[in-house]
């Protein structure tokens, strides 16, 4: 396996409280574990709150992990000193939701690449322009552009520049964290396109955090739905959304609008929010909202288990009604 | 009944010393108890044919022709002193951004009660009662002892049903949501996109949804415009636009959309950007994108009519007989 998270916990303090604030722990990721093997998109979904950016953050390191590690090629990187990791970090790159804020404004788009380029010591010289060059390229903008500064650029091509930032490396896994969210469809199509090129050709790997459904679908083949903190399903894409397992998959599936008025989608939707991750409740944290809860639901809280090649924690996993088919007519 | 028309509306920018077209010969009407979507992406217009409706644009941009009728009325060159009026109690409006709509130093119940005193001259008490029965059909739990909480109390969904509430305080004839639910996750989207839909049929209120998510249109509007550049590319049934776009750009469009529901093979792109507004061309604006674009299309295609008496029009040249040769005669 490329790379192995296995119960990741990562806890911020949190003040809250008047006129006396009082400390409390918020397990923003709180026990999760997963895999990516090489040349593989592994999709995070989930809704805001969920911990879904947290872990992409754990991950590289952005965030110290609590508990739990992060395996690397082999590599455990989950405590390792800062300037050890820098040396790895080159083959683990990150893109962002909002590519201009890590590109920054007075810098030349040339320099920016080329400047990331030096510290990490890949190339000299005139292989640097070449590197530039050849980056820019294979994200479909012409070298030229090196030379103008990000503001010159829309919001596609900013992320085509971040994407072409994080190629310079020859990275084996990117995270991407929300990469499309904020891109109009028909430029979100392109840069998905490029993105699943990029897989193709290079087999590299991603971890894809996104709260859109129908783009995770599309580009990855496995998938880990969170809900406040925790995995509560994980498998094969296709098989999740065909016919979703948890109930707040089942949820989250239903309410995923579908272009396609022929399509009646489920009709009524209960009422009610996630609870804050500051007080998950108790035993199963999905209880309070799930149609299917009983005693031990809110009693025990259920294990991340095998179910039907793939895994679920519910403790009803398979005792609950089959998935509607959501495709009725 | 029409709640609102609008005929051949151009709202023209002046931009570095030059007039430039947001909107160009804009036409259309919202029926009472319609939901009419506007979809497109950004820079098409659609947030500028909402501030022109409400009469809210910026200084440097004015309504050079056409009208807007509310009702039975011409509200295109009402003075402000007029608008505000109208703002309110005939037009009801919610935005994506629900904090820029509430003031955090009032509590939501003064909020909601504000424009009942205002606009309908109701007295303190009967303001208040109205205002928790605004809050109890916008579903907002507990809503009298709520009554007294702030904004910030509130999370993002509740806040935007305090918004909805406020919208439909006055009973206006029509509601315009500018991407209401962009903000929130897929759950309680789905709960707000559902709560308008109930309310607009209580209220047999017209609603004008202004968005640029096709899969939240397919599920919720009866008719959509689609703009590209300020033009009204196309109008149609949601179920006709979906089953038989006629317009290059509608096309593309659609075909650029991922889905939860199915797999697709690869994602259509259109190629480019929307050009700049002060560069756009003076014909078809979709000119320098479209895979059909011919000669003629430098001049600004007629609206035409596709099929019989279904409303569904297209500008674009393709459609007209023996466009391709118009440009001789």
């Amino acid at each position: 396996m490329l790379l192995t998270v296995d119960g990741l916990k990562v806890i911020y303090p949190v003040k809250r409280g008047w006129p006396i604030p009082k400390t409390r722990l918020l397990k923003a990721v709180d026990g999760v574990s997963f895999t990516i093997g090489a040349g593989e998109a592994l999709g995070i979904v989930g809704e805001s709150g969920c911990g879904k950016s947290t872990v992409a953050r754990a991950i590289l390191r952005l965030v110290t992990p609590d508990a739990g590690s992060v395996v690397f090629a082999g590599t455990d990187i989950t405590f390792m000193p800062l300037k050890r990791l820098r040396r790895l970090r080159p083959k683990l790159q990150m893109i962002f939701q909002d590519p201009a804020a890590s590109l920054s404004p007075r810098m030349r788009i040339g320099d920016a690449l080329a400047e990331a380029i030096r510290v990490h010591d890949i190339a000299q010289g005139a292989g640097i322009d070449e590197l530039v060059g050849s980056a820019l390229t294979e994200v479909g903008l012409s070298p030229e552009v090196a030379d103008r500064y990000p503001h010159e650029f829309s919001g596609g091509q900013k992320q085509r520049i971040g994407i072409a930032r994080a190629l310079v490396f020859s990275p084996e896994l990117i995270v991407a964290d929300e990469p499309v969210s904020a891109l109009d469809v028909s430029v979100q199509a392109q840069i998905l396109n490029l993105m699943a090129r990029l897989k193709a050709e290079r087999g590299i790997a991603f971890a894809f955090i996104s709260h859109d459904l129908g783009v995770v679908r599309h580009f990855c083949e496995r998938t880990a739905v969170m809900y406040l903190g925790q995995i509560i399903e994980s498998g094969a894409t296709r098989e999740i959304f065909d016919a979703p397992g948890h109930p707040y998959t089942r949820l989250l599936r239903s309410v995923s609008p579908v272009p396609d008025p022929e399509i009646v989608s489920a009709s009524a939707v209960a009422e009610g929010e996630p609870p804050s991750p500051l007080d998950p409740p108790s035993g199963c944290r999905f209880n309070p909202r799930c149609p299917f809860a009983t005693e031990m639901c809110r009693s025990t809280e259920p294990e991340l288990r095998p179910v039907n090649g793939r895994h679920i924690a519910c403790h009803h996993a398979e005792t609950l009604p089959p998935t509607g088919d959501n495709r009725v007519r | 009944m029409t709640v609102l028309r609008i005929d051949k509306l151009r709202t023209t920018l002046r931009l570095g010393g030059r007039d430039c077209d947001a909107l160009r010969e804009v036409s259309f009407s919202v029926a009472e108890g319609e939901t009419l979507a506007i979809v497109g992406e950004s820079g098409c217009g659609k947030s500028m044919l909402a501030m022109s409706i409400m009469g809210l644009l910026p200084a440097v941009a004015r309504i050079s022709e056409g009208r807007v009728i509310l009702g039975s009325r011409a509200i295109e060159a009402e003075p402000e002193s007029r608008m505000e009026k109208i703002r309110g109690a005939e037009i009801g409006m919610i935005f994506q951004e629900p904090m820029t709509a509430l003031n955090p130093v009032f509590t939501v119940g003064s909020q909601i009660a504000e424009p009942l005193r205002d606009h309908l001259g109701l007295s303190k008490s009967e303001a208040r009662k109205t205002a928790i029965e605004l809050m109890e059909r916008v579903r907002i739990p507990a809503a009298a002892s709520r009554f007294e909480s702030y904004p910030h109390e509130f999370s993002g969904g509740m806040r935007q049903r305090v918004v909805i509430a406020l919208a439909i305080a006055c009973r206006p004839k029509l509601l315009i949501a500018d991407e209401p639910t962009t903000a929130l996750d897929v759950t309680v989207q789905r709960q707000i996109l559902d709560l308008l839909d109930t309310l607009q049929e209580q209220g047999e209120m017209g609603m004008l949804l202004i968005t640029h998510n096709l899969a939240i249109v397919a599920g919720h509007a009866d008719r959509v415009v689609v703009m590209y550049g300020g033009d009204v590319v196309e109008t149609a049934t949601v179920r006709d636009l979906f089953r038989a776009p006629g317009h290059p750009y509608a096309r593309a469009l659609l075909a650029s959309l991922p889905r939860v529901d199915r797999d697709l093979s690869e994602l259509a792109s259109i190629p480019g950007r929307v050009p700049p507004l002060a560069m756009l061309p003076d014909g078809c604006r979709f000119i320098d994108r479209c895979p059909h674009a011919m000669d003629i299309c430098n001049r600004m295609p007629p609206t035409v009519e596709l099929g019989e008496g279904q409303g569904h029009t297209v500008r674009c040249w393709l459609h007209v007989e023996g466009g391709e040769h118009a440009a001789d005669g």
